[in-house]
């Protein structure tokens, strides 16, 4: 039987092997790399569902009580392995910018396509994570996997420039955290989250100095889901970075962040103050995330205030604490999200990444402007797509919660959202363009597509599988 | 028969997506639709109050969601409106020039989740089947549309995405305000809750006021109704007929459904607000389309206009009432889709629809100056035709409402204004008439053709559906009646 640490530990050699093999076999075409850890992360997502999770929620299972398998870190681990194997796809979709961009020397693919697969094990440690030294280690083993991947084109000043910002914008969120970790470390004596809720379940427990410490974490995991208003670092770090590591970021990344965010709020709901400040940030998030968006003209821009316009639903399911809600919306995210990225990564190389960039997509390359015309209302919130669905589970969790300014704030926003989405649509589907020859795409993409596009149909009209998959 | 009545527009749309011969396909399924709809009419059974033809698909027994069709009387009427109008506005599209394919896909998918809609027993798929023509009105208008359309298909489509996420706060709440055991979506067992009294009055009166605003949106409710006309006007006729004549419907049906049977707390709490409201659809409205310069402005604000009358049913919560409402909507269904009809093959024709540059092309065109007659005295509601039914019971019905011999209440005085609204509407539709079909001949439009005789099928459905129905109300009372009879009984003559 296997059981939950070792999928990461295979994850983990996984990258290795594919590092030293990359080293020593100069000749190859490096894209068979790609196609090899596409193939093996292939075999452990199939051992997962070979995984007994434990029976209670961050129940410990291994490493000293800072590791949990429950249902829901299984759950997750699935979607890391799912995103990280698209973005291989678009990476080798993306290959030849990569290429292009180290004229003269040997190109560097390798790590392009090896250094995702530890991201992949940093993330399936994370969301196993409910002790904070492990929560630390393995937030760093993503970020730092980050730095090299959003810097990797480094000649174009543009990446560049993305580069630094995340580095210095994600150091400093790490101090927070570290910060805020010893707060709340001084205050209980305890890094384990379960033991936490304990300590502050003692009324001789100095709260203030608690909440303090949990409000520095807050602040480290806004940093990391985009919340508003830590959210300065993402339009530029997602219009520079490499497309294929805009996607990562903006799915594998928050995911982690909110799953997280998650399980270290669960010890401080008996303070009442996290929740109005919850409140507040969602708010803000909402509005920012959404307004800021309206006017932008370039996809990828656009796709990051979306990312964070999507934080601020998230939030709501948070501050309502439905951990199902949120977690189907992620799911919901994750699909349609990539789905568009993988459009963009292969229109990109042809136009560009302006909106203006699609005109007439619709009549040049019908697949990719449909596949895009679902992601879009399934980003808007269409019914019968998955981003619908996750809509209404947000919004049910809200009406139940009688949150009644995030509700007025959210429908609000969801108008602004089917401006800027159907500004995508129009551009592929109303002008057109001078430009006619077909965009070519590869077998291996296209049936990526069509498997996130019957996803996120399917999810929309039958969401059962991911219901039952959460249920306690 | 059910379920194949839903999917045969959507299966149609998405085989000429794939590449079927687009025209062809379109008729085809639309014919075979409104076929089966004569079926299932003609199998029905009025005297049985229950959904009928019911089949059923679970799809999260944790949410008790399902997938349940199945028509009564009122949902049999509204699919039966669905199919013929459905089957003239893709008659009368014919030739497209550019995405020719996608013209006919996107009628059919709005079709397709219209008739999805009203034949929804479970209020999820209800919900969720109207917004299929969300983006595919988006396009019509973009792509397809004339004059203002870029302002006119953001309007539209931001104004129903709004009204729909209100509306489905609205539908969450009715869901929460049941115990947690017997919490789901399916009318027929809100309904049996409702009649237990587990719908407390307060939360009926929050649903409603959420209902009335999502669904006023939809409807195009006063003060509510900009994006409308605009959007009607700009719209390909095709779409427009589809809209006007069946989408907005949906709104109605709606409150209908819910409003009536589950909430009759939340309705008497918010009467005096709907009227007030609906007449400003009547009075506000009707004067702002005498005022209209163009021919597609002013149908577009008519059929704002008539929607007040359908709300005055509604609000009347009397059974002849709620029923005049529905033979009503089923009517000005009809009739607005015709003379949206021949308003775009007059726009093809002569490129423009302002009265001062029309004028006299019944000599050119005697059948369509016929056809946009017969459309006009419907829409006044000339007796003979359907709307007449339908306005005068919603008038009855209305001033029945609280009457006391020797004083007028609210509802003597909305009736009273309201048949005022039928001379507004008198004067701006003969007033279209006249500048457009009588007077002088303008020297540039002596080549005009008239309708080809193929175009005479669909105008000869709509005006015979109309007289049919204006004739033979009883045949659509009939089978509506029953659906009001249980929950509006007690509202008989004090």
């Amino acid at each position: 039987m296997i059981t939950a640490p070792q999928l990461e530990i295979a994850v983990l050699v996984l990258g290795m092997v594919i590092l030293m093999f990359e080293a020593f076999a100069t000749k190859i075409d490096k894209r068979i790399l790609a196609y090899a850890a596409i193939a093996g992360l292939a075999v452990v997502l199939v051992a997962t569902f070979f995984v007994a999770p434990t029976p209670l929620p961050n129940q410990a299972t291994g490493f000293w009580n800072f590791y949990t398998a429950d249902r829901l870190s299984i759950f997750f681990k699935q979607f890391a392995l799912l995103t990280t194997m698209s973005v291989l796809i678009m990476m080798i979709d993306y290959a030849p910018v990569v290429r292009s961009s180290f004229p003269g020397s040997p190109d560097g693919l390798g790590e392009f396509f090896a250094v995702p697969v530890f991201t992949c094990a940093g993330l399936m440690y994370l969301v196993s994570a409910i002790d904070f030294v492990f929560i630390f280690v393995s937030l760093e083993l993503v970020t730092i996997s980050f730095y090299v991947l959003v810097s990797f084109t480094r000649r174009n000043p543009l990446t560049l420039e993305a580069g630094v910002k995340y580095l210095v914008l994600s150091a400093l969120s790490t101090a927070f955290l570290v910060y805020g970790i010893a707060w709340i470390f001084g205050v209980t004596g305890q890094t384990n989250l379960q033991r936490i809720t304990e300590a502050l379940a003692n009324p001789n427990t100095d709260h203030g100095a608690a909440l303090f410490g949990m409000v520095l974490v807050l602040v480290a995991l806004g940093f990391k889901i985009a919340a508003v208003p830590f959210q300065i670092w993402v339009p530029d770090v997602y219009q520079g970075a490499p497309t294929p590591v805009t996607a990562y970021l903006s799915v594998g990344s928050k995911a982690a962040g909110f799953v997280v965010l998650l399980r270290v709020l669960q010890p401080f709901l008996m303070l009442p103050q996290i929740q109005r400040l919850l409140v507040l940030i969602a708010l803000l998030t909402l509005i920012y995330g959404n307004l800021a968006a309206l006017p932008q003209g370039n996809l990828k821009r656009l796709l990051a205030y979306s990312s964070i316009a999507h934080a601020g639903y998230l939030l709501i399911g948070v501050v309502c604490l439905d951990g199902r809600a949120v977690v189907f919306y992620l799911a919901a995210y994750l699909l349609m999200t990539l789905l568009s990225f993988a459009v963009l990564v292969i229109v990109s190389q042809q136009t560009g990444d302006r909106i203006s960039d699609f005109d007439g997509l619709g009549k040049r390359s019908p697949f990719l402007a449909f596949a895009m015309l679902i992601a879009m209302a399934s980003l808007a919130g269409v019914p019968f797509t998955a981003g619908f669905l996750g809509k209404f589970f947000i919004f049910y969790a809200a009406v139940a919660q009688r949150q009644i300014v995030l509700l007025v704030v959210g429908v609000i926003t969801v108008g602004c959202g089917f401006y800027y989405y159907l500004k995508v649509i129009r551009a592929m589907y109303w002008e057109s363009t001078a430009q006619m020859d077909k965009i070519p795409i590869s077998a291996l993409s296209r049936v990526a597509m069509s498997a996130l596009i019957l996803a996120i149909i399917g999810l929309g009209v039958y969401p059962q599988p991911i219901l039952d998959a959460l249920k306690r | 028969m059910v379920l194949f009545v839903i999917f045969c527009p959507i299966i149609a749309a998405i085989l000429i997506m794939v590449g079927a011969p687009a025209r062809k396909t379109a008729l085809a399924a639309s014919g075979l639709t409104l076929a089966a709809t004569l079926f299932l009419l003609a199998s029905f059974q009025p005297a049985q109050r229950d959904f009928q033809h019911v089949t059923s698909f679970s799809i999260s027994p944790e949410w008790h969601l399902s997938f349940t069709t199945g028509l009564d009387g009122l949902s049999l009427v509204m699919v039966l409106l669905a199919a013929i109008v459905t089957l003239a506005a893709v008659w009368f599209a014919g030739k497209i020039d550019k995405y020719e394919n996608a013209f006919y896909a996107c009628l059919l998918f709005i079709s397709g989740g219209a008739i999805g809609a009203f034949a929804s027993v479970d209020l999820f798929f209800f919900y969720a089947f109207h917004e299929l023509a969300l983006i595919p009105t988006f396009l019509l208008i973009g792509i397809w549309g004339s004059g203002n359309r870029v302002a006119a298909a953001w309007k539209i489509t931001i104004y129903l995405a709004i009204g729909s996420f209100i509306l489905l706060l609205g539908l969450i709440l009715l869901y929460q305000s049941l115990p947690i055991a017997s919490r789901t979506f399916d009318i027929r067992a809100l309904k049996a809750a409702a009649a237990l009294g587990q719908i407390s009055p307060d939360a009926q009166r929050h649903v409603y006021l959420l209902l009335l605003i999502g669904f006023g949106i939809l409807i195009s409710l006063f003060p509510f109704h900009t994006w409308a006309p605009e959007a009607y006007a700009s719209a390909p006729a095709p779409a427009a007929m589809l809209h006007a004549g069946i989408l907005k419907k949906f709104g109605l049906y709606g409150l209908l459904r819910l409003a009536i049977p589950l909430l009759p707390e939340g309705a008497r709490h918010w009467t005096n607000l709907l009227v007030v409201l609906l007449l400003g659809n009547i009075i506000y409205v009707g004067l702002v389309t005498i005022a209209q310069k163009r021919l597609d402005w002013m149908l577009g604000y008519s059929s704002v206009m008539h929607m007040g009358y359908i709300f005055l049913g509604i609000a009347s919560t009397s059974s002849l009432g709620a029923t005049g409402a529905v033979v009503l909507m089923f009517a000005h269904g009809l009739s607005i889709a015709l003379l949206f009809a021949l308003a775009g093959e007059l726009r093809k024709r002569t490129g423009t629809l302002v009265f001062d540059e029309l004028g006299g092309l019944a000599k050119m065109m005697p059948f369509a100056g016929l056809a946009f007659g017969l459309g006009a005295f419907a829409a006044i509601g000339l007796p003979g035709f359907a709307n007449f039914a339908g306005e005068i019971m919603i008038f009855f019905g209305a001033f029945k409402n609280g009457w006391e011999i020797g004083r007028f209440h609210i509802f003597q005085i909305a009736t009273v204004l309201a048949l005022w609204g039928v001379v507004i509407s008198t004067v701006y539709m003969l007033r279209s008439y006249r500048k457009t079909f009588m007077g002088a001949l303008n020297e540039r439009w002596n080549g005009l053709v008239d309708l080809r005789p193929g175009l005479r099928v669909p105008v000869a459905l709509l005006v015979g559906a109309l007289l049919c129905y204006g004739f033979f109300p009883q045949s659509l009372v009939r089978l509506v009646a029953p659906a009001f009879h249980t929950y509006l009984s007690a509202n008989k003559e004090p």
